[in-house]
């Protein structure tokens, strides 16, 4: 069912845990559909993606998208972030089985969860 | 990856190996007895003999008479047939059916095709451990319900049914009864007559025979459709060349299991028990979920709560060991399993769901290695899972 590259990441999976001086959180998905996807990022003044973690309580799709999404973004701009599309996920990761291609959409949408929380939350308040 | 030397199979509720006695049985039947069962000639004489001890060995086995035996392409064929082939052949009498709300897909499909076409179903509740209550079943039967079936033992958690009672109860209204015994025969004692039922499915998988052969035992004078025409087979009930070796291995396999049934039974839940009993001991945050009582030997379904089941059977899979899980996510939909939802058993537990079910050669050490990597398993994803960190933020806060 699932590749070589899946099986690796979710049984050994990166960024896995709570990030403790995260700046910006990001949380979607809900437990009734069995998938809850939450993203960490510590981000520099600059605008920088200095450190990214994730927790996620989902199928091994779910946590190999989280594994390789916050492994991507890692380093890049916020802006760049912003970009990654869960097909670039998917072809990060190989390919995944057809229905389990909303694991991806999960993961993009909580780095943009995270970057909206730092925008609106963090950010506004660094401002103020 | 790590090399996995040890393979634990623990999914026998799915199927189980065919059992080597039972492969020597059926081999004359693939290519020296090859003859059509319907052929009058010695070639097709000699395999109907083979399909008339079969069915002889069978009926016995479960207390029916030979003629009250048809064999199907397996337990999904025959819990198709006992329905649709009543309800077709009842249907002015009345266009009511109950079911249990945890029947096997077979049955639940196959409700919703009729319901399509005009039939009323009404799907009985359970309570926590899975079991219907008859005062349920009796408030309701209508004046117009042709049929009631409820599973014998159920497959994912294990829980057997009062089916005697409910049998009872239908019969009283003059209304039949088929029952869904496909994980129950070969497990537990089944005699059609001491459960009172005027139908019964079974399949051979499930008893170390082999795949794509099953039965649907169909007592004198009940007479639904016909669901597979054009031959003469099976009584003109059930068309299609008979599966000869299938037929013949299903009877052996059978045999073997009933005459063994209770000190196999025992060994079984032995396993089962000391599994469960280390389960509930060394690992915190589990739901054990069905009767206690009144439940398969060789099944044990456990929540593992804050965790996905799919996860969790795929990281036992890397350790080379093979269940199953309830999660919605290993059948690509968003709903988990019926059965656990019909017990009242909420949405975030249902789908971190895994069903263990133990076999005849499974041992002690395969026990205890399973519950070792398993507490691994559970621990490693809890750890990442963001509902247990969100709950023990709340008992930190308390």
């Amino acid at each position: 069912m699932y590749n070589d590259r899946v099986i690796k990441e979710f049984s050994q999976p990166q960024n896995a845990g709570e990030l403790k001086d995260a700046n910006a959180v990001g949380q979607v998905g809900n437990a009734t559909c069995g998938d809850i996807m939450k993203i960490f990022m510590k981000i520099s003044d600059d605008g920088v993606i200095e450190d990214v973690s994730f927790q996620t309580f989902g199928c091994a799709a779910a946590i190999a998208t989280s594994s390789v999404a916050t492994s991507m973004i890692k380093g890049k701009t916020v802006e760049e972030a912003l970009k990654i599309t869960n097909a670039q996920v998917v072809e990060e990761l190989g390919g995944l089985p057809a229905q389990k291609l909303h694991c991806s959409v999960l993961a993009e949408e909580a780095i943009k969860a995270a970057v909206h929380d730092y925008l609106t939350n963090y950010k506004a308040s660094h401002k103020a | 990856m790590d090399k996995i030397n040890r393979r634990v199979y623990l999914d026998h509720a799915a199927t189980t190996p065919l059992d080597k006695d039972v492969l020597q049985a059926m081999l004359p039947y693939f290519s020296d007895t090859f003859g059509n069962a319907n052929s009058i000639h010695a070639f097709g004489s000699a395999a109907a003999l083979g399909v008339d001890g079969a069915r002889r060995t069978i009926a016995k086995l479960l207390g029916a008479k030979p003629t009250e035996i048809y064999f199907t392409s397996g337990g999904t064929e025959a819990d198709n047939w006992a329905l649709k082939g009543t309800a077709y052949a009842k249907k002015d009498k009345g266009k009511h059916i109950i079911v249990s709300s945890v029947e096997h897909a077979a049955l639940t499909a196959s409700c919703a095709q009729l319901e399509k076409q005009g039939f009323s179903v009404t799907y009985l509740p359970v309570n926590a451990a899975g079991l219907v209550s008859p005062a349920e079943l009796s408030a309701a039967l209508r004046d117009d319900t042709i049929l009631v079936s409820v599973m014998l033992a159920n497959n994912e958690v294990g829980t057997i049914q009062p089916i005697r009672e409910l049998a009872r109860i239908a019969h009283e209204k003059g209304v039949l009864f088929h029952t869904d015994a496909v994980q129950a025969v070969g497990s537990i004692p089944v005699n059609v007559a001491e459960l009172g039922v005027d139908m019964l499915s079974f399949s051979a998988h499930k008893f170390y025979g082999p795949k794509g052969v099953g039965a649907l035992y169909i007592k004198s004078g009940v007479k639904p459709e016909k669901f597979m025409i054009g031959g003469h087979q099976e009584r003109t009930m059930r068309g299609g060349t008979t599966n000869v070796p299938a037929v013949v291995g299903m009877a052996a396999a059978m045999e073997k299991a009933v005459t063994h049934l209770t000190e196999n039974a025992q060994k079984i839940a032995a396993l089962r028990d000391r599994f469960v009993q280390r389960v509930e001991n060394e690992i915190e945050f589990v739901r054990y979920n069905g009767d206690r009582e009144n439940r398969l030997p060789q099944n044990a379904n456990f929540s593992f709560e804050f965790i996905e089941g799919e996860s969790l059977l795929l990281n036992l899979d890397l350790c080379g060991i093979a269940c199953s899980s309830g999660s919605a996510c290993s059948s690509g939909s968003l709903e988990p399993s019926h059965v656990l939802l019909a017990m009242g058993i909420e949405h975030a537990v249902a789908h971190g769901s895994i069903r263990f079910t133990f076999g005849k050669d499974n041992t002690q050490e395969d026990v205890d290695y399973t519950v070792d990597k398993l507490k691994e398993t559970v621990g490693k994803l809890r750890a990442i899972s963001p509902l247990f960190a969100e709950f023990k933020q709340g008992v930190q806060n308390v």
